[in-house]
């Protein structure tokens, strides 16, 4: 594997109280991968998303991204700097259009300055216009370029999930992380899901970090598996070894009664 | 596309000169101008206040002190440093530019605390400048500052509401208007999407502030007089019923609030004390049927009102089939 690490959590430790959410978690994700983070709940798999996208600063530990320590960064750096993520629970902006939802996340990028905005420059009107393309591409991407004025809140839910990846695409990230992009789905649409998360990932050139309780999504698309259990990991390896790995079916199963 | 601006812009330029017009050789009562006027104050004070409480979302009460601000400094420089009648424009500026400052300084607080504690801490600010206006005795204490150029006209006033309302068009629909909009409806998800959020605050406070603070300069030079009780819990709410009367986050919204609540006002003065019974049992009415204000959340154009249209005779031709039909069933 001549992979290169794209990010790194270094015995990272979020505690809430007493709670420890994430307990002296390491993990390394390499470019180009697709991971899933699985395990029981309450296991700390989305506290895992909010602290690497800084809804959390992490009680002790580093996260390295590209090189740099990014842990301590407010939320909207983060994102900038090459991280993007989809909600548990939906969080579109329900009264603003489809197309606005996925403009608004080109914020970080875009350039043009206040007194642009008041004067209506050339280079704002350029960038406008440029960024309504790039989002009708990605809407496009996900299939709800006929959909572009409708209001988000709209929208079914199933569609709701798509636009919420089109929107974390807008950020242009390097790592995708999605949470539960499958919450509610029927196995076709989940593999219509497969489909498209792995189409994504070619066209943009993405990493894919992805939490989720369907392990026909996991086991369809994941190259590697990391479990956690009570904050720490359990266990990482392919789908097959994790498959067959002792621990986690203990974690899942609950361990069988002793001779 | 090209002509319409053109035609736009000669219309505009038509009116002004009309208006000044009629402004100087007094075509129009000096009453009526004088209600005219004020609806287009308080229309860019409302504008500004919808950008903070409609659009982006956040309960303040700050826009009486911000006013004051507004007020207080244009009305200083206009009596002591530029003078001359022909600096009024620019005087007005810099007292917006002062509010801004001040918007900047409000909007601190807003990155930490929300809902209530906001409104709360937004008042304390428009209690504190009451409080230090009535005791700064350079600008008249608690009698209030005199003799100021009374320079405000009808044609001003429409210039700056124009400007006023093509800046909140423009801002709305660019980066940060939609950042706005964003923050209105999730916080943390716009945070997440790489919005910088109190950055988008703090330009949007600054800018309300900006808007309030020229309406607050205008209404000094128009009454000649400004003093420290005008900028107190009565322009808090009035300013507020305005809003939530005509609707928030809504330009159209803001024109109509402050268009009816003035008139209204007028219009009711017979009753004496009882009008602000009948305006706020209209605002609470308002408030039922229409919890977004009149005209909350959509705008007055042209598509617009087509489709409002086209919705009446959709609903009266619905009506009329259900009543065929249950002509219909009767009959059975």
């Amino acid at each position: 594997m001549t992979n290169e690490t794209i990010l790194t959590f270094n015995k990272v430790s979020m505690y809430f109280g007493g709670v420890k959410a994430i307990d002296d978690l390491s993990f390394e994700i390499n470019k180009n991968e697709i991971v899933g983070i699985i395990g029981p709940n309450g296991a700390g798999k989305t506290t895992v998303f909010n602290v690497l996208s800084g809804v959390y600063i992490p009680t002790s530990g580093d996260i390295v991204f590209n090189g740099k320590r990014i842990n301590n960064l407010p939320a909207h750096t983060i994102i900038n700097s090459g991280i993007a993520r989809t909600f548990q629970n939906i969080r579109l902006f329900g009264k603003l259009s489809v197309l606005d939802n996925v403009r608004t996340a080109f914020y970080g990028k875009t350039k043009y300055s206040i007194i642009d905005i008041f004067l209506n420059t050339r280079a704002k009107l350029d960038e406008e216009e440029s960024m309504r393309q790039e989002a009708m591409t990605l809407l496009e991407a996900v299939g709800l370029a006929d959909k572009a004025d409708v209001p988000a809140a709209s929208l079914p839910y199933g569609e709701q999930r798509r636009l919420e990846i089109a929107r974390a695409l807008a950020c242009k990230p390097d790592i995708l992380l999605l949470d539960e992009p499958a919450a509610g789905m029927n196995p076709n649409e989940i593999d219509e899901l497969n489909k498209m998360i792995v189409s994504i990932k070619e066209k943009f050139g993405l990493t894919i970090l992805l939490v989720e309780h369907q392990m026909r999504l996991i086991m369809g698309i994941c190259e590697r598996i990391i479990v956690m259990n009570f904050g720490k990991s359990l266990a990482m390896g392919t789908p097959s070894e994790i498959r067959n790995h002792k621990e986690v079916l203990e974690a899942y199963l609950g361990k069988g009664r002793k001779k | 596309m090209f002509s319409k601006k053109i035609v736009s812009l000669t219309l505009l330029v038509v009116v002004t000169a009309t208006l000044f017009v009629i402004n100087h050789f007094q075509l129009i009562g000096a009453y009526y101008l004088q209600i005219a006027q004020y609806i287009g104050i308080y229309a860019i004070m409302v504008l500004g206040i919808n950008l903070v409480n409609g659009y982006l979302g956040i309960f303040s009460l700050g826009h009486a002190g911000i006013m004051a601000v507004g007020a207080y400094s244009s009305a200083l420089i206009s009596k002591f440093v530029l003078t001359d009648p022909v600096f009024f424009p620019l005087n007005i500026f810099l007292g917006g530019v002062f509010a801004l400052l001040a918007g900047f300084l409000i909007s601190i607080p807003s990155f930490k605390v929300r809902g209530d504690y906001l409104a709360i801490i937004t008042l304390g600010f428009t209690l504190i400048m009451r409080s230090v206006l009535q005791n700064i005795e350079f600008v008249g204490g608690a009698r209030g500052l005199r003799n100021i150029p009374s320079n405000t006209n009808i044609a001003w006033v429409f210039i700056w509401l124009v400007v006023a309302i093509v800046m909140v068009q423009m801002f709305i629909k660019s980066k940060y208007g939609r950042a706005t909009l964003a923050l209105q409806q999730d916080e943390i998800a716009a945070e997440l999407v790489s919005v910088d959020t109190k950055k988008t605050k703090m330009v949007v406070f600054g800018f309300s502030a900006f808007l309030i603070g020229v309406s607050g300069g205008l209404l000094a030079h128009l009454l000649s007089f400004t003093n420290p009780n005008t900028f107190g819990y009565a322009m808090v709410s009035e300013g507020l019923i305005m809003v939530y009367l005509g609707g928030i986050s809504s330009i159209t919204g803001s024109l109509l609030g402050a268009g009816l609540w003035t008139l209204l006002v007028e219009v009711l003065r017979p009753l004496g004390v009882w009008r602000w019974i009948i305006g706020a049992v209209m605002l609470i009415v308002v408030m039922i049927y229409r919890p977004s204000g009149l005209a909350g959340g959509t705008e007055l154009t042209i598509e617009n009102t087509v489709s409002f249209f086209k919705n009446i005779k959709n609903w009266f031709a619905s009506k009329t089939k259900k009543s065929v039909t249950s002509d219909n069933d009767s009959g059975k």
